[in-house]
């Protein structure tokens, strides 16, 4: 049995990383380029090249501080930690399946509140109108977060600009979309 | 000739500047654009982050309105959606099973054919071979060309620039008769999507890439990203506060620049829709 066959096979995090983005959390070595260069690392509780070591101990405790960290919510996807990356570990499309298992074991840290609400406004927004409109989602996201005086002078500057429009673009294929979302279980 | 364009949720709305000034360049060169019809949104980062068919469910109708409406090249001014389509075309023609099963979710063939230009590939195509004919009054200022993070990575999937100190809007900048300056914050993140969800940390990440353009004593950042551009320039009064400083660079889509050379009014160019004032022309 070959090493990445033996994690694939356990019931560990690291081996569902494994199984679904095709990271191998065995291969880093520590470097720390990716903590480095993630220009959010110094906000985050386990920066990456931590989850990657806590990967690898495969014990229960660490993918349970894993899914939990606020880290893998304030991940940008800038994609730097991969650029770097010496052993071309995939660390944005790990984070991405690391926040969706988060949500589905209920593990959500309660610090990325407002960052998972800003998301499901946005996505809310072209559920229903096939694009982003901004208006609605800046409100959506006010009801979201509870957040209501934040930007409130931005709203004028962008209209007078022309940057913010009043009533949404709905397009032809709302009801296409629509059936996206429901297949893809959103 | 006719290209396929994608202009992706920014351009219609805050994004509005960015839109003129690719339209008004075309027309400049006599190039005109077909809309792909009814096209959706990318699902940009939130898709990506929620769900991982979705935020390829989405970028795979765009391409596949584009097969299906016969543009085979299309260019996508929002370095933010043009990476979601090509890691989206990449992850498909990767995983045929996957293919196929984002075929079925969206209900429509997908080939997988479609040429994706970023903006400057698009420039670098169509505009730089006529451009020395049109320029009138050349952009002789120092700047700082930032590409932010999606333009150039993921590298090896967008094969497109080096990701570290990438040329090509440095050099399309240097063709228009601009000096860009050495700016090792060219690829730094300015915070992206969470400008409105964690606001200090797009004032803080974006602070540090406007004080090391002024410090290098650029007149103009350059962008090709809405994103970018909304965070440097409409989150500009947040970054002050944040940095207790007065940043005044103003930060100018390379598509307004090549217009403003080529004798455009800034009007014309989406240049007074900004928040940052942008006295240089």
């Amino acid at each position: 049995m070959s090493h990445s066959e033996h994690h694939t096979e356990r019931n560990t995090l690291a081996g569902s990383v494994e199984k679904s983005v095709e990271v191998q959390a065995h291969k880093c070595y520590q470097c720390g380029k990716c903590t480095a260069g993630c220009p959010v690392a110094d906000e985050m509780d386990l920066p990456p090249s931590m989850v990657m070591r806590l990967l690898q101990t495969e014990e229960p405790a660490n993918d349970e501080r894993i899914l939990r960290s606020h880290a893998i919510w304030l991940c940008v996807t800038c994609e730097m930690c991969l650029s770097r990356c010496p052993m071309e570990i995939d660390i944005p499309s790990m984070m991405d399946y690391l926040r969706q298992r988060a949500r589905k074991e209920k593990k959500v840290n309660k610090k990325a509140k407002n960052i998972i609400a800003f998301h499901k406004s946005f996505l809310n927004s072209i559920r229903f109108t096939g694009r982003l409109y901004e208006l609605g989602l800046i409100l959506d996201y006010k009801r979201q977060s509870l957040n209501m005086t934040q930007d409130i002078s931005l709203a004028p500057k962008m209209i007078s600009r022309g940057k913010l429009h009043l009533f949404p673009t709905m397009i032809k294929g709302t009801a296409h979309i629509a059936r996206i979302f429901k297949k893809t279980r959103t | 000739m006719k290209f396929g364009i994608y202009p992706g949720c920014s351009l219609t709305g805050s994004a509005r500047d960015y839109n003129e000034s690719v339209f008004a360049i075309a027309e400049a060169f006599g190039l005109e654009f077909t809309q792909i019809p009814d096209w959706n949104c990318c699902g940009a980062t939130a898709a990506h982050n929620l769900n991982k068919e979705l935020s390829l469910a989405l970028p795979a109708r765009i391409l596949a309105l584009a097969e299906k409406n016969g543009l085979e090249e299309i260019i996508v001014p929002c370095a933010a959606c043009y990476s979601r389509l090509v890691v989206t075309q990449h992850e498909l023609k990767k995983d045929p099973e996957l293919k196929n099963r984002i075929c079925e979710v969206i209900e429509m063939d997908y080939r997988g054919t479609s040429v994706i230009l970023n903006v400057i590939e698009w420039i670098d195509k169509y505009i730089i071979p006529k451009l020395e004919e049109k320029i009138v009054k050349p952009f002789n200022h120092k700047v700082a060309c930032y590409y932010g993070c999606l333009l150039v990575r993921p590298d090896k999937i967008l094969n497109y620039d080096r990701a570290e100190d990438p040329q090509t809007l440095d050099i399309v900048m240097s063709k228009i008769g601009a000096a860009p300056v050495d700016y090792p914050f060219k690829t730094e993140c300015c915070g992206a999507g969470l400008s409105i969800s964690r606001t200090d940390i797009v004032s803080k990440l974006s602070g540090k890439i406007i004080e090391d353009a002024e410090h290098r004593g650029a007149e103009a950042i350059i962008v090709a990203c809405p994103m970018c551009h909304s965070n440097l320039d409409m989150r500009r009064p947040d970054i002050n506060k944040y940095w207790k400083a007065k940043y005044k660079i103003p930060v100018i889509f390379v598509t307004q620049a090549i217009g403003l050379a080529i004798g455009l009014p800034a009007e014309k160019v989406g240049l007074k829709r900004h928040f940052v004032e942008v006295k240089i022309s």
